[in-house]
């Protein structure tokens, strides 16, 4: 099963027990091998009394939309990896092996929900609607933004890990504060707020940040309507897993007083169903969830990174084995809900959809400093303005300077 | 006009807004039945509701990270840190998200959060409470920190800052928390970001802000005994700087005595120093002088006297400046 709250088993981790004492923890864990799992590596379906009727309300088209878009993410990564390579970014950040984790949870999110992201969530911001080029403004430094985060409701990007699930928070506080204003105002005049929620993803490097504490004791306190949506892939970076815990993190959702939930992350129907079941719970205002998505980072932290330095080929072999888009094919050609014609689209809108991002891209060829100082503060500010006067005057003294040469003056 | 404490027209202009702005609210450790570990916040949870005045987690990068995103829905949050060296867990909170989200949105996006923090010394605390932490965050591009010095600053400038579409920090002088003034309710404010001349003089210029204000004054009138004429501004505005309003008092003294608890090694006075000899170089009839906080951790207590500046402090600087 892999729910904390309703099949907790009892491993044993220290080798002892403590006996019957009165208030003396022994901890019952959810191991490493138990998850959600609606659809195993060869495809075959699983049923779960819980979460299957999620995947059994879905039509045979967005089923495969889950492929197709899991296919343009990988797609899209492959490009922008190639765009790095080619000194076109600074930097890239891999998502191969994710796809399932975040095309599942993304797709199960309403428009009035909000996303908060690492730097690491592509496939969220594909479902969320976004132009996947905008992503590469950051990596190209064009923009620390670069997208709107209010028209798709997808947060910026945050680099500094683990402060943006405290930013999610405070957001699903503040849905709180307008359920409960627009129930207070007069009966005629209420606005109308649709509940939503909101989903802080983070990362199992990002697990051991103070902040993900502390969002999850505001959470829990203020029954924000809120999933925490952890992928753990298993690496920060060069270092393992077991040295941010040494039990799933799934455990320590009990620890706050919340349902928490570990999924195989690389089963897009499961990563779905369990979202929605997280979603559910929290808009009708039972307060936060967490998700721990079983995952793998198959590919480089980013592409300045070595994995050969740190972790065994047969590791990455073994998860590649997992692959979520390889299992995905069989059960759609096993179901006869695809067939070749499907797939070959989707290969074709992948590579239009690349070509749409190289373009894009190369397209973005220089910032603008003005813009930088204009945006410093949203009123005006006599420091800034004093500096940017500086600024255009000595940029003005060349131009100066070129004339006067131009002239055939000399100083 | 009342006659109030400052800590009393930080109340009222605290209740003030909750009354005007219906997004706004308060958020912070023990405010809410308590009123804060000053009082500050008295009352207000029994007039405005729970709801208003939230009694928070002791987790200061919490209370920063989700006033952050409260802001991002709409809502104007007044953070309490309870003491100065207690803002330091959300440093990063403050410095590398709430300044920087205007920016690194591109301007798309605003966090209107104030935060307010009791700071300085003088009181005969213990450690971290009594510090001066200001030009940490002033180095910070993005924040806005400004500082009362009066009863009526300080009922204005809290509804200033919750008004502004930046983030500010306000930098509350605890040990005048109890000092008395008269607050104009009713007279339209003057613009929190600019200095203001407290007293005329000719032959030097004191600048100050927060809770050294009445000290400079106090060693102004004592100069004035002596036959010399000081000039005292309030900065009143941390970030930005009213350099104008200095600038055109060093022009008129010649010399410059910059004054404030912190350390005066990468401090605000050293800021000012270095700008005003740019503006002001052939005005100047001496280096511009510090008085501050010596570098060290903030001593304890018993020794703490030692440590202030204080009106022979800067009395002794006004006859180095003035020997030149």
């Amino acid at each position: 099963m892999g729910t904390a709250q309703e099949s907790a088993t009892n491993i044993d981790i220290n080798g002892q027990k403590p006996g019957a004492s009165v208030g003396v923890l022994h901890p019952h864990v959810v191991g490493q091998a138990e998850m959600v799992q609606l659809l195993d590596v060869e495809g075959v379906r699983h049923a779960d009394a819980t979460f299957t009727p999620y995947i059994d309300a879905l039509t045979a088209e967005t089923v495969r939309g889950f492929y197709r878009d899991m296919a343009i993410v990988r797609r899209f990564d492959a490009e922008a990896t190639a765009l790095q390579r080619q000194g076109e970014l600074a930097l890239w950040v891999p998502v191969i092996g994710q796809e399932a984790a975040q095309i599942g949870s993304g797709r199960a999110m309403q428009p009035a929900d909000y996303a908060f992201p690492t730097y690491r969530e592509h496939g969220v911001a594909l479902a969320r609607g976004l132009d996947l080029a905008d992503l590469l403004k950051l990596f190209r430094g064009i923009s620390n933004g670069g997208w709107d985060p209010k028209e798709n409701n997808f947060h910026l990007y945050t680099l500094v890990l683990a402060a943006q699930t405290l930013h999610a928070v405070g957001y699903a506080m503040g849905i709180n504060r307008d359920l409960a204003a627009a129930e207070l105002a007069d009966s005629g005049a209420a606005e109308v707020i649709d509940p939503a929620a909101v989903v802080a993803y983070f990362g199992d490097g990002s697990s051991s940040e103070g902040d993900v504490h502390e969002s999850m004791v505001f959470a829990t306190s203020f029954n924000a309507p809120l999933v925490f949506f952890c992928q753990n892939n298993n690496w920060a970076i060069s270092v393992p897993f077991e040295v941010q815990s040494k039990i799933p993190l799934v455990n320590r959702a009990g620890g706050y007083g919340m349902p928490g939930i570990r999924v195989d992350g690389n089963d897009v129907l499961a990563v779905y169903a369990v979202t929605q079941w997280a979603l559910e719970h929290a808009r009708s205002g039972k307060g936060p969830v967490l998700i721990e998505a079983s995952t793998y980072r198959i590919g480089a932290h980013t592409t300045a990174d070595d994995p050969t330095k740190y972790r065994m080929l047969a590791e990455e072999e073994a998860w590649k084995a997992k692959d979520p888009l390889i299992r995905m094919e069989r059960y759609l050609r096993a179901e006869g809900l695809a067939d070749d014609e499907f797939f070959e689209q989707v290969k074709h809108d992948g590579d239009e959809m690349a070509a749409h991002v190289r373009k894009a891209t190369l397209a973005l060829d220089s910032a603008d400093i003005r813009q930088k100082f204009a945006t410093v503060y949203a009123e005006a500010h006599p420091l800034v303005a004093e500096e940017l006067a500086w600024f255009d005057q000595y940029e003005a003294s060349f131009a100066d300077a070129a004339a006067q040469i131009s002239q055939g003056g000399a100083a | 006009m009342k006659t109030m404490t400052i800590a009393k027209a930080i109340n009222e202009g605290l209740r003030a807004t909750l009354a005007n702005d219906s997004k706004s609210f308060l958020m912070g450790e023990d405010i809410g039945s308590l009123g804060g570990v000053y009082r500050v916040t008295e009352g207000l949870k029994a007039e405005f509701g729970a709801h208003r005045v939230i009694d928070t987690p002791l987790a200061e990068s919490g209370i920063i990270g989700t006033a952050i995103g409260l802001a991002l829905r709409g809502y104007r949050p007044i953070c309490e840190i309870q003491f100065d060296g207690f803002v330091f867990p959300a440093f990063n909170q403050i410095t590398s998200q709430l300044a920087k989200i205007h920016t690194r949105s591109d301007g798309l996006l605003s966090a209107p959060v104030v935060i307010r923090i009791p700071y300085g010394g003088g009181i005969g605390s213990i450690e971290h409470h009594s510090e001066s932490p200001e030009a940490l965050f002033a180095h910070t591009p993005g924040l806005r920190i400004i500082s009362p010095s009066n009863a009526n600053d300080a009922y204005w400038m809290i509804q200033q800052a919750v008004a502004c579409k930046d983030p500010v920090i306000v930098f509350e002088p605890k040990r005048r928390y109890w000092l008395k003034g008269e607050v104009d309710t009713e007279s339209a404010p003057s613009d929190p970001f600019k200095a203001q001349v407290l007293r005329a003089g000719s032959d030097a210029t004191i600048v100050t802000y927060g809770p050294l204000v009445p000290v400079a004054l106090a060693a102004a009138n004592a100069a004035q005994e002596e036959g010399r004429s000081v000039e005292v501004i309030d900065l009143r505005s941390i970030s930005p700087i009213d350099f104008d309003t200095v600038e055109a008092s060093v022009n008129k003294t010649g010399r410059l005595i910059l004054t404030h608890e912190a350390p005066t090694f990468g401090g605000i006075g050293g800021e000012i120093a270095a700008r005003i000899s740019e503006r002001c170089f052939y005005s100047l009839e001496a280096p511009a002088i510090r008085v501050g906080g010596f570098h060290m951790p903030y001593p304890v207590a018993r020794v703490e006297e030692h440590y202030l500046p204080d009106i022979d402090r800067l009395l002794e600087a006004l006859d180095r400046a003035l020997a030149y």
